[in-house]
């Protein structure tokens, strides 16, 4: 059931993404190309969506439980620490030089975009060479699988 | 800074961000579970056994939407074409990867739910991200290309 409702929400999101045109590169760059004709649709897009969720967590928070059941699961409220900076930085200009970011390139790859399939298997990389890289710090890989993106 | 109002497209950017805000609201309450889709994506490789089946299927969602649109739009979506070279598409890959790893989260996680929860951290992660995404493509655009055609 858990699984079904997943989907329903990766599909609803996905949806949401191609009215929006965040599947097109070409329109994130130019959210970001703030010197050149700038088009400020994607601010739009993520303050829609946020006050959407800003909703939706605050039923959950109410919920003794998540509705299909199970139990609730939402990372840990931690300090702003230099591995967020770092990180968001460097997530910053991958997605500034391609315009793609995790989400959206998945939407794409259903679009048969070759493009995009480069762009994920690089990504998969990129995760697998900051595990090798970076020590895990403590509590190893589980704890640290709990980011919120 | 001058708004490009021929391409500024505020209706579809507003219905499309309630309706990405909407599928964020119904899995947190339906599942628990944060919409975070570099996480996601991560656990594709495994690792975290019990969540690796939602998360999958949020990504089988996601790919499927565009197919998922044919029975409607038989037409069909042309693929977005980002006019970029293999060695740019892996590089710009790598960071994100590395970079949503390293930050926990990316413009979902952060961007999406976290600003939603009213956490500092992420509205700190996607100021950094704007910002450096900006920097970048400032750097692109009107540095190294109007050097090069110079």
């Amino acid at each position: 059931m858990i699984r079904l409702a997943a989907l329903a929400c990766g599909l609803l999101c996905g949806f949401g993404l191609m009215v929006a045109g965040m599947t097109d590169p070409a329109k994130v760059l130019a959210f970001l190309d703030v010197a050149g004709a700038w088009d400020p649709s994607l601010a739009l897009v993520m303050a829609a969506a946020a006050s959407m969720a800003l909703v939706g967590f605050r039923v959950a928070g109410r919920l003794a439980r998540p509705l299909l059941g199970g139990k609730a699961d939402l990372p840990a409220t931690r300090g702003i620490d230099p591995s967020l900076v770092a990180g968001s930085v460097l997530f910053g200009v991958g997605w500034g030089l391609v315009g793609f970011c995790p989400g959206p390139a998945l939407v794409a790859l259903g679009m048969f975009s070759g493009d995009a399939a480069i762009f994920l298997v690089a990504a998969l990389l990129g995760k697998v060479l900051h595990d090798l890289v970076i020590p895990q710090a403590g509590g190893g890989p589980m704890l640290r699988f709990r980011g919120q993106g | 800074m001058t708004i490009d109002w021929i391409n500024f497209t505020p209706g579809s950017a507003l219905l499309g961000g309630a309706m990405i805000g909407l599928a964020a609201a119904l899995l947190v309450m339906l599942t628990g579970r944060v919409m975070g889709i570099s996480s996601m994506v991560g656990k594709l490789l495994g690792g975290a056994e019990g969540e690796a089946a939602w998360s999958i299927s949020f990504i089988a969602g996601l790919v499927m939407a565009p197919i998922v649109l044919l029975l409607w739009q038989p037409a069909g979506n042309l693929p977005p074409a980002t006019g970029l070279s293999l060695p740019i598409l892996a590089a710009g890959g790598l960071l994100v990867g590395f970079g949503t790893r390293l930050g926990s989260g990316c413009t979902s996680g952060h961007g999406v739910c976290g600003l939603a929860r009213l956490s500092p951290r992420s509205l700190v992660a996607t100021l950094c991200f704007v910002a450096s995404g900006a920097l970048t493509v400032y750097m692109v655009r009107h540095v190294i290309n109007s050097a090069g055609a110079a």
